[in-house]
């Protein structure tokens, strides 16, 4: 069995995993990183969305092996000093999220929407969340989200 | 003190943070010492007899506790239950959670692994054999009522018909000047909440738990405690944090049954987690009807009578409200309109596809489709404006309340004012002179304005009138208040909320109610230890019922504060005001809050003759009738009339819900339910082929829409409170699914009419609009020929 070494949410693990393991159960089974969900099993819905490597993944469609020397961060880890990341707090200003299930994945696809385009048009963040399904807030809300997100890291990077 | 009132204010959620940092309890999320995962081995076969199932090559392999097939529970395991026999004649055939000699759906369990893993357990699966003898498909419900066709079951293909009739039908279509005659298909609909269903069932040898992702835990307890036989008082039913439902989790699964019967078994917990390609073949489908519907009109328009001939696909077998589903729709055909007569003829035929039953709106937004589909039909015959047709017929502002044709009194509304506004906010003549000039122009892309004026039957509730329509259950919510003694106060509701956010808007209720501040208050629900009687979030039932409930519940705990307040101010309690969360003495400044009296009612110390100590109290609320939300949707499309493709360029809706509790809560709602009703007529079907296999059984296949298939809706309200309940409040949940259906459909066909086409089957993708528009082009150049 393979062992492999990955840093999740600032921890590093040393972990010996079947080849055939999923990240994603890796992260909610081993590590006890249930703050990520799995909504399906085609990599279609974007729920297990997570950072690797400061990068969105879907982390139902890679294997942990992969993960072997890499950085994971996961909604759990995604605040600093136990006070929620920009996104997170405009999802919850804007009314966002409902049942909540997309909403982890929904708010890394977002981060990682804005790491290529920090001020998008509304076209481009419902071309940009394309692979993250959420069934209850029709996206109203949450393209309204993307937006106020974009303007306050805008402004936490151009604040000194 | 100024205090500010909660009941209006757009809060945000309590429930976000813990959402929003994954600090979750999805049921798939738990976990017990020693706990097993369990494994279903699903039918390939749409119908088939089991010949044989053989289980000892899984029994045998690493990490497998346990393998089952259906025979070795056929003793122990029930029939799932169906709560709603409609009809004198209906057929509720024994419906075993594993199968035991027969299968009638693919995706039906034949048996089961428990290991240790969930990866083990998927292993395993594929060491069971299993022998069938493949018996006929039956798919289609014209099909399988004809004469001869294969039996789904023993005592035939047809569930239970019902008929209504009100007013003199032959007499409204005798010499009709007009009769509109169509038939609409209500596709099969596959919910797909977020998260797939879970379960997770402990004992420890007396007692059992089960954690499920339901809508019901009340009513699922009872009714495992009905088919497992294990005593009502020795199980508790936990809905921890559970992502959607839309109906799908109104139910009493097979899952859920075999789970707590495997945790008898082994005496060790288990847990089951849907993989979606096992949810879409088994979580139950919605809609699927066929729908026959002719309207009789005069020469201007008005409506004299409406026929309504049903076929509801069940599925397999009647779960727990199957074949209620199609009768909710009976009272809404005739929706807003006033007519002269009306009748209601529905048959539930059995398949061998998977069951349906509750999917937002049940029921009503088929019926509404129908309707409304039927009203752009009159107007386009007539050659009135589709909005100028509605308003010969609905109800007038000033006839509330309103006993319809089919029986039911609404208490308020005002269509008038809720369209007139919709249009405005849509700038409906603006879009209609430019939909001529494309038509003058013969613009490739066409433009489509379509309009839905709905009513919906809101808050399921009153006990008498479910009681009556051979529901097996009431329709009471409850609610409980505890002010704690440092003045902090628990509400308890037995409505289980799966996204609505029941904790903020019940917070606001008892806030105001009471006089304490909003962050005062927390709301406990989803555990029958807990929140020891309800009946749960369905229907858009729970603030009509479940919030009237608390706030009934607020009402007597102030009436007990009241007594204590006057007792330890020495005066007549008669003398009190209740103002800003506090007694206060008439015409002085002396006063008690109401949290000050909590601490003397836990201290109890020094309470006045019959009061008890701790301020708390109980209260169930069953409303003497429903209440009718209304509202009325817009849609402009873009037809491409080259490729078919559809683009909605707006969509607005104006919806009067009655007296708001949480403004942001309200418009959420009613965005998640237009993104489903759209989902419903562009993009989503559940598909099966002639051998019964269903071919979308990936998130891949069935086509949810994105975020880039959708715009960004238009909201507006009017308020009409409801005079059924004293909050005054309508239900919101299954508003926009409802109405937004039909105003797609609408905006489609009213931009392909001018090609002679007047309907389009859902989802109207591209390749039909596309072969809609051949077909016609070739029926066109057919005539022209036989002409020439
Ligand atoms: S769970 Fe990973 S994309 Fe759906
Ligand atoms: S909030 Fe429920 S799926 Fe997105």
């Amino acid at each position: 069995m393979p062992r492999i070494t990955v840093t999740v949410d600032g921890i590093k693990y040393e972990e010996d995993v079947e080849p055939r393991l999923l990240l994603v159960h890796l992260l909610r089974e081993r590590l006890g990183k249930t703050g990520t969900p799995v909504g399906c099993d085609t990599s279609n819905c974007g729920a297990c969305t997570v950072m690797l490597d400061g990068k969105s993944v879907k982390s139902c469609s890679a294997l942990a092996v992969q993960a072997d020397g890499c950085d994971v961060v996961t909604i759990e880890g995604l605040g600093a000093n136990g006070s929620m990341h920009p996104m997170q707090r405009a999802f919850h200003e804007e009314h966002a999220l409902q049942c909540g299930y997309c909403t982890p994945g929904m708010v890394m696809a977002a981060i990682d929407l804005l790491r290529e385009n920090p001020e998008p048009s509304e076209e481009a963040i419902r071309e940009g969340l394309e692979g993250n399904l959420c069934r209850c807030t029709g996206y109203c809300n949450i393209v309204k989200a993307v937006r106020r997100g974009a303007q306050e890291m805008g402004r936490a990077v151009t604040t000194p | 003190m100024t205090v500010q009132q909660e009941i209006g204010r757009p809060r945000r959620r309590k429930e976000d943070a813990r959402l929003l940092t994954g600090r979750t309890q999805w049921t798939d999320n738990l976990s017990r010492p020693g706990m097993l995962h369990v494994m279903f081995l699903r039918s390939p076969m749409a119908h088939a007899r089991i010949a044989r199932v053989d289980v000892s090559g899984a029994r045998d392999l690493p990490g497998v506790v346990a393998a089952f097939s259906g025979q070795d529970f056929a003793a122990e395991q029930g029939s799932l239950p169906c709560a709603w026999p409609v009809s004198e004649d209906v057929v509720i055939p024994d419906h075993p959670p594993m199968a035991v000699s027969e299968v009638r759906y693919v995706g039906e369990a034949v048996a089961c692994v428990i290991a240790t893993d969930r990866y083990r357990a998927a292993d395993a699966l594929e060491a069971i054999d299993v022998e069938y003898e493949q018996l006929p498909a039956v798919l289609d419900m014209n099909e399988a009522l004809a004469e001869g066709s294969p039996k789904v079951h023993e005592a035939g293909n047809k569930a239970f018909s019902v008929k209504i009739n009100s007013g003199d039908i032959e007499a409204a279509f005798r010499d009709a000047p007009v009769v509109i005659d169509r038939t609409y298909r209500q596709q099969r609909l596959i919910p797909s909440a977020m998260e797939p269903r879970a379960v997770l069932a402990d004992t420890d040898g007396e007692a059992f738990t089960l954690w499920s992702s339901t809508q019901i835990p009340h009513v699922l307890r009872v009714m495992l405690a009905v088919v497992t036989g294990i005593p009502e008082h020795r199980l508790r039913v936990i809905a921890p944090d559970v992502g959607g439902g839309f109906g799908s989790k109104l139910q009493v699964t097979a899952e859920e049954v075999l789970c707590l019967l495997l945790a008898r078994r082994l005496g060790r917990p288990v847990k089951w987690t849907e993989s979606r390609s096992e949810g879409n073949l088994t979580v139950h489908h919605g809609r699927d009807q066929i729908q026959h519907i002719r309207l009789a009109a005069d020469a201007d328009g008005r409506i004299r009578g409406l026929r309504v001939g049903l076929l509801a696909d069940m599925g397999a077998y009647l779960m727990l409200v199957t074949p209620g589903i199609p009768l909710l729709g009976a009272s809404m055909f005739n929706a807003i309109y006033k007519m002269d007569a009306y009748e209601f003829g529905c048959t539930g035929v059995f398949t061998t596809k998977m069951p349906t039953d509750a999917y937002r709106g049940a029921g009503r937004p088929e019926a509404t489709f129908g309707i409304e589909r039927v009203m752009d039909e009159l107007a386009a015959e007539l050659k009135m404006d589709p909005v100028d047709v509605r308003r010969r017929n609905w109800i007038k502002h000033d006839e509330f309340p309103y006993t319809t044709i089919s029986g039911l009194t609404y208490d308020s509304g005002n269509y008038e004012a809720a369209t007139e506004k919709a249009l405005a906010l849509f700038g409906y003549d603006k879009l209609r002179a430019e939909q001529a000039d494309r038509r003058d122009r013969g613009d490739p892309v066409q433009l489509g304005l379509g309009v839905s004026t709905y009513t919906e039957m809101c808050g399921l509730a009153p006990s008498r009138m479910l009681g009556e329509s051979n529901y097996g259950a009431g329709g009471w919510e409850h609610g409980s208040v505890r002010m704690l003694p440092t003045g902090k106060v628990e509400v308890i509701t037995g409505t289980s909320p799966h996204g609505q956010g029941h904790v903020t808007s019940w917070s606001q209720i008892a806030a105001d109610a009471l006089g304490v501040p909003f962050e005062d208050v927390t709301v406990l629900h989803g555990d029958t230890a807990i929140a020891h009687k309800g009946m749960d979030t369905y229907g858009s039932r729970s603030l009509v019922v479940g919030g009237v409930a608390v706030l009934k519940a607020c009402d007597k705990v102030k009436e007990k504060a009241r007594k204590l307040a006057a007792h330890v101010l020495e005066c007549s309690p008669d003398d009190l005001e209740f103002a800003a969360g506090a007694f206060k003495v008439r015409g002085t400044d002396q006063q008690k809050t109401v949290q000050e009296l909590a601490y003397a009612a836990f201290t109890a110390h020094d309470l006045p003759e019959g009061v008890e100590a701790r301020l708390d109290s109980d209260a169930t609320f069953d409303p003497e009738n429903y209440s009718f939300p209304h509202g009325t949707h817009l849609c402009a499309v873009e037809v491409d009339t080259e490729t078919g493709m559809v683009k909605i360029r707006s969509y607005v809706a104006v919806d009067d819900v009655g007296k708001v509790v949480n403004p942001l809560i309200v418009e959420g709602q009613v965005h998640g339910g237009i993104a489903q009703g759209i989902a419903q007529a562009l993009f989503e079907e559940a598909v099966y082929d002639a051998e019964g296999n269903l071919l979308t059984t990936t998130m891949a296949d069935y086509l949810m829409p994105s975020a880039a298939d959708l715009p960004t809706f238009d909201l507006d309200r009017t308020e009409s409170p409801a005079t059924s309940n004293p909050l005054g409040a309508k239900g919101v949940g299954e508003a926009g699914t409802i109405a937004s259906t039909p105003a797609v459909v609408n905006a489609i066909v009213d931009a392909l009419r001018p090609h002679g086409i007047h309907d389009v089957e859902m989802p109207c993708t591209p390749e039909r609009v596309w072969r809609a528009l051949r077909e016609r082009a070739q029926e066109e150049r057919a005539q022209e020929g036989v002409r020439q």
